[in-house]
């Protein structure tokens, strides 16, 4: 703002500021200002009467000249108004109430846009808030960016076991690095409701984990009340101690604050409560998705020692070094490490990737959640174009008020800024409501505990959000009103004053504008649905996919008995509880395992006994102990060979059943049954194969898996398997009587369906699915909805020509289908243009897909189909509008 | 506000309508806009086709760069009325802007008179 052009000097910037200030000031004494100068004008004009009366003019003669001599009064105060004022705030001020009047008086339009507005938008934000929590925002600990996992990042197929290491590994390595400042882990093979909290009346299932005395120092996570472990605690021998997790101790011990120090009883054991952790830290939401974590207590590492690898590891890189360097170290050291210190002929050749803690948590959904980004991006895409066709069609009712104003005497400068401005006040309304609801879905969400995604329960709309929210907000206002705007604004004025309205064509370059916008959301809904299409697609292959037992009508009950470490008093002991549960009525047939399929599992080795391997020709192999009857109760098929009896007992010879897999890798061209195989260490016969088995994930190849009978081997925890035909509801009370008159100790533990374990573990793609599939339905209908509406209007404006040709002799059927053609027409264009596009689209997402081509056939015809018949839908009902135009109504129209 | 060669053009008026206000303050003491517009008009021998109304944004811009201040007071003939004065920032102001159009009249003058001098052409 030069308001002195001619001079090129420099003014100081506390000038300006004061010029600003003036100007801001000014702005709120408007009106005192405005007297004032009102006062100023009126003795001025004073002075000149009189100067001119004694100059011997008439009053009236005196008051004419100084009037010419002092110019227009209103442009002078508007001029000195212009100087001391913010003219631009002005004019905002203005555009802001005429738009809101005009808005108000346009009722139906403004719900309908704005609410198409905060779906659009409120859609974007709520997935904003997943992609911002997930890739985003760093993790909730201290310094994240040095944290790291140490473990394998790609083609693990050994499930957990070699995800771990040893004790004496992690201990080793502990002592001997140079670029960690601290090394951590966490006893990986926990069950769920692993220990039973004693108290008053049965005691309570819970869930806890056990971790590495340093684990929450080194991830930097301060106990809200009490303090971490102290090294009295983790030692050998410690005293027992535990840290309960914030949601534990204010649902178990309703957030009781004298709680540090008092004892309760874990497994019949007294343990001394010393710590609660802050409510930011879910052990679950980082390190398991989905769990629930109870309460934390230290991993005796003595007890851990000959159990082979147990420890999923974590570490935090000292400040100045480098992954590369961590990398390196790890390179070098791990090979080195003893898998047990007391038994060095056992050398587990240990490898390790270092990776950044947070591609370590949602590194996997880096992609998934770019696509559901990207898919959000196109609904408000659509929502724009879907916009601007409403804000032409209503312009077209405005034509008038347009040209009047312009006559008037504003610029088109002038018109399109309070066209933006009124674009501006629908997206800000739709942006509020959008917030709205984007803060509904947000918070059911991060309560949301049956989707396994990582850090779900911290999602919630930030400043971030918001900054973003701000930013969504003018783009989708600029695009949406941009274009109506500039095609509104460069209205013929004379045309459009003559024009009557109704009946007269408008100009064919408008309606060019409007089928290309319609067409363009055809083909950007086409992307949409195409690509849901083959997600969907995914998903129903992912359902399909063989799992190698039948979870429908099977339920599991994780089991608590007392055998006092003798085997044949175990073997005696699932025996009986197998038999009792088996005679309950409704009961099919039950079974023991320690691990259900797509749940916790670990892995051994097995070999052909014999045969010298190569490096990398064996494989961990997952392991599961099993009782006689197990298999056939989950629905696993045995192919060849027998199940096992409750003869194979813990004298006789040692049996194993094998998979698929193993049976082909192991014995290939040979049957497998009735072939000696070492099993980590021991001969064992193999008596059976059965069909793969899905035991890690749904979607991976079956790994090598072995089942090892119960009555042989040391189960680690017992799930009771039920197959019946019955609700499992309807059974766990006599079930559960069955098993306390076994074992009064056993805690009521819930039974729950085998389905819902293969649900839990396709739950992140179910999720995607669900709303890419959502914003595909969204995508469609507002499409619809656009072409509803751009041929609906059309029909309008030709109201009078229909009714000429159909006096002409026209019929309905033929004006129908002309209607239909032109309706049809448009979206072929957008639907050959869409389906181009979805071509390259699904190229992107190929990685997502799951036994589906990203040029599937079936997939594409059916999605082309299904825009078509929409399209199809939302031309017909104005095209019967029209086959019912009276033709001498329409013609005595105007 | 000053993009357009249009604009640019009523800058350079307002900047010489600003100076004539700072020169006519300083002469005639503390002085009315009506009064000013008077004077400018008289000096100018009615060349200058001033709008007597225009005179006001150019106060309310020198006012904002501090360098005149306004003040209600009584008129000789008694009439109430908004009186500015120059500030010292409006002497000096005054003193850079009249040297500065000075040199530019002179150049101006040098250009105009300008004759044909042979050259090598």
């Amino acid at each position: 703002m030069s308001s002195l052009g001619s001079d090129p000097r420099l003014r100081s910037r506390f000038g300006t500021m004061r010029r600003v200030l003036f100007r801001v000031f000014s702005l709120f004494r408007k009106d005192a200002l405005d007297s004032d100068l009102n006062e100023e004008l009126a003795s001025h004009l004073e002075f000149a009467i009189e100067e001119n009366m004694a100059r011997g003019l008439s009053p009236e003669e005196a008051r004419r000249q100084a009037m010419i001599r002092f110019g227009g009064v209103m442009q002078a105060k508007e001029r000195q108004r212009d100087a001391r004022g913010l003219p631009d705030l002005d004019i905002l001020m203005q555009d802001l109430t005429y738009a809101l009047r005009s808005l108000r008086r346009d009722k139906s339009f403004t719900i309908i846009a704005v609410l198409i507005l905060a779906i659009g938008i409120g859609a974007n934000i709520a997935v904003f808030s997943v992609v911002n929590t997930l890739l985003l925002r760093p993790l909730p600990f201290k310094d994240p960016n040095q944290l790291v996992r140490l473990g394998p990042i790609t083609g693990n197929k050994g499930g957990m076991s070699t995800a771990t290491y040893s004790a004496d590994a992690y201990e080793a390595f502990a002592a001997q690095t140079r670029t960690f400042q601290d090394v951590t882990g966490y006893f990986a093979f926990s069950d769920r409701d692993n220990v039973r909290l004693g108290g008053e009346g049965l005691p309570v299932p819970i869930s806890s984990i056990m971790v590495a005395g340093n684990f929450f120092q080194t991830f930097g996570v301060d106990p809200s009340l009490g303090r971490l472990f102290t090294s009295e605690e983790v030692g050998k021998n410690g005293r027992p101690a535990t840290i309960l997790s914030y949601s534990f101790w204010k649902r178990q011990f309703a957030s009781d604050p004298e709680i540090i120090g008092k004892s309760i009883t874990l497994d019949n054991h007294p343990v001394t409560v010393v710590g609660v952790l802050p409510e930011s830290f879910d052990f679950g939401a980082v390190f398991e998705p989905g769990a629930k974590i109870d309460l934390f207590t230290p991993v005796p590492m003595e007890e851990i020692r000959d159990e082979g690898n147990t420890l999923a590891l974590f570490g935090r890189i000292k400040h100045g070094a480098t992954m590369a360097q961590s990398q390196d170290e790890v390179n070098t050291l791990f090979p080195q490490l003893p898998g047990r210190v007391t038994h060095p002929e056992w050398k587990p050749g240990y490898t390790a990737g270092v990776q950044m803690m947070k591609d370590y948590v949602s590194g996997k959904l880096r992609r998934s959640l770019i696509v559901l980004w990207s898919a959000v991006g196109l609904i408000l895409l659509i929502v724009c174009v879907n916009l601007s066709n409403l804000l032409l069609a209503r312009a077209a009712t405005r034509r008038k008020e347009f040209a009047l104003r312009s006559a008037l005497g504003a610029g088109r400068g002038r018109i399109m800024r309070q066209l933006l401005t009124e674009s501006f006040v629908l997206s800000s309304t739709g942006a509020v409501l959008g917030l709205g609801l984007a803060y509904a879905t947000t918070s059911y969400l991060a309560h949301e505990g049956s989707v396994a995604l990582p850090l779900l329960n911290s999602i919630r709309i930030d400043g971030t959000a918001l900054i973003w929210t701000l930013f969504i907000t003018a783009a989708t206002a600029l695009l949406f009103g941009l274009v109506p705007a500039f095609k509104m604004s460069a209205k013929n004025l004379q045309e459009a004053l003559k024009d009557t309205g109704q009946g007269v064509s408008e100009g064919r370059s408008h309606d060019r504008v409007r089928s290309v916008l319609v067409i363009s959301e055809v083909a950007l809904a086409c992307v949409l649905l195409v690509g849901a299409g083959l997600l969907l697609r995914s998903f129903l292959q992912v359902l399909d996919v063989d799992l190698g037992f039948n979870p429908s009508h099977v339920a599991a009950l994780k089991v608590d008995y007392d055998d006092g470490r003798n085997a044949d008093k175990k073997v005696a002991i699932f025996e009986e509880m197998q038999r009792r549960v088996e005679a309950i009525p409704g009961v099919e047939s039950a079974g023991i395992t320690d691990n259900l399929p797509l749940d916790r599992n670990r892995s051994w080795g097995i070999q052909a006994k014999g045969v010298d391997y190569h490096k990398g020709e064996l494989q961990a192999t997952f392991v599961y102990i099993v009782s006689p009857g197990y298999l056939k109760s989950i629905g696993m098929r045995i192919r060849s060979g027998r199940d096992f009896t409750w003869a194979d007992g813990p004298k006789s010879r040692n049996v194993v059943i094998v998979n698929q897999t193993v049976a082909r890798k192991l014995w290939p061209g040979r049957d497998a049954v009735g072939q000696m195989a070492t099993v980590s260490g021991d001969d064992a016969l193999v008596v059976g194969v059965i069909d793969d088995v899905q035991t890690d994930t749904v979607e991976g190849e079956a790994g090598w898996q072995m089942y090892l009978p119960l009555s042989q081997q040391g189960n680690d925890g017992a799930q009771l398997v039920v197959r019946t035909k019955l609700p499992p509801d309807v059974l766990a009370s006599s079930v559960m009587g069955t098993l306390r008159s076994m074992n009064p100790a056993q805690p009521a533990t819930e039974f729950k369906p085998l389905q819902g374990v293969v649900d839990h573990a396709v739950s992140p793609r179910r999720f995607f699915v669900l709303l890419v599939t959502f914003f595909a339905v969204l995508g469609v209908v507002l499409a619809s909805l656009g072409i509803y509406g751009v041929i609906s209007y059309s029909v309008t404006q030709r109201t009078k020509e229909i009714g000429i040709r159909m006096a002409l002799g026209a019929t309905a059927e033929r004006v129908q289908l002309g209607v239909i053609g032109n309706t049809l027409r448009l979206a072929f264009i957008g639907i050959v243009a869409g389906t181009i596009a979805s071509f390259a689209a699904s190229k992107l997402i190929a990685s997502l897909l799951f036994g589906t081509a990203p040029s599937d056939p079936i997939t594409f015809i059916g999605m082309v189909l299904l825009l078509g018949l929409m399209a199809l839908f939302a031309g017909y009902i104005p095209a019967r509008r029209a086959s019912r135009i009276e033709p001498m109504v329409a013609l005595r129209l105007n | 506000m000053g993009e357009s060669s249009a604009d640019s053009k009523i800058d350079l008026l307002q900047g010489t309508l600003d100076l004539m206000v700072l020169q006519t303050l300083s002469v005639m003491g503390s002085q009315h806009g009506y009064g000013i517009a008077r004077r400018i008009e008289q000096v100018s021998g009615d060349t200058v086709l001033l709008n007597q109304g225009t005179i006001y944004a150019a106060l309310v811009r020198l006012q904002h760069k501090a360098w005149i201040v306004a003040e209600w007071g009584i008129s000789d003939n008694n009439r109430k009325a908004k009186f500015y004065s120059l500030t010292r920032a409006g002497k000096k102001q005054l003193l850079k802007d009249a040297a500065y159009w000075q040199r530019l009249s002179d150049l101006m003058g040098r250009m105009l008179t300008m004759e044909a001098e042979g050259g090598d052409r």
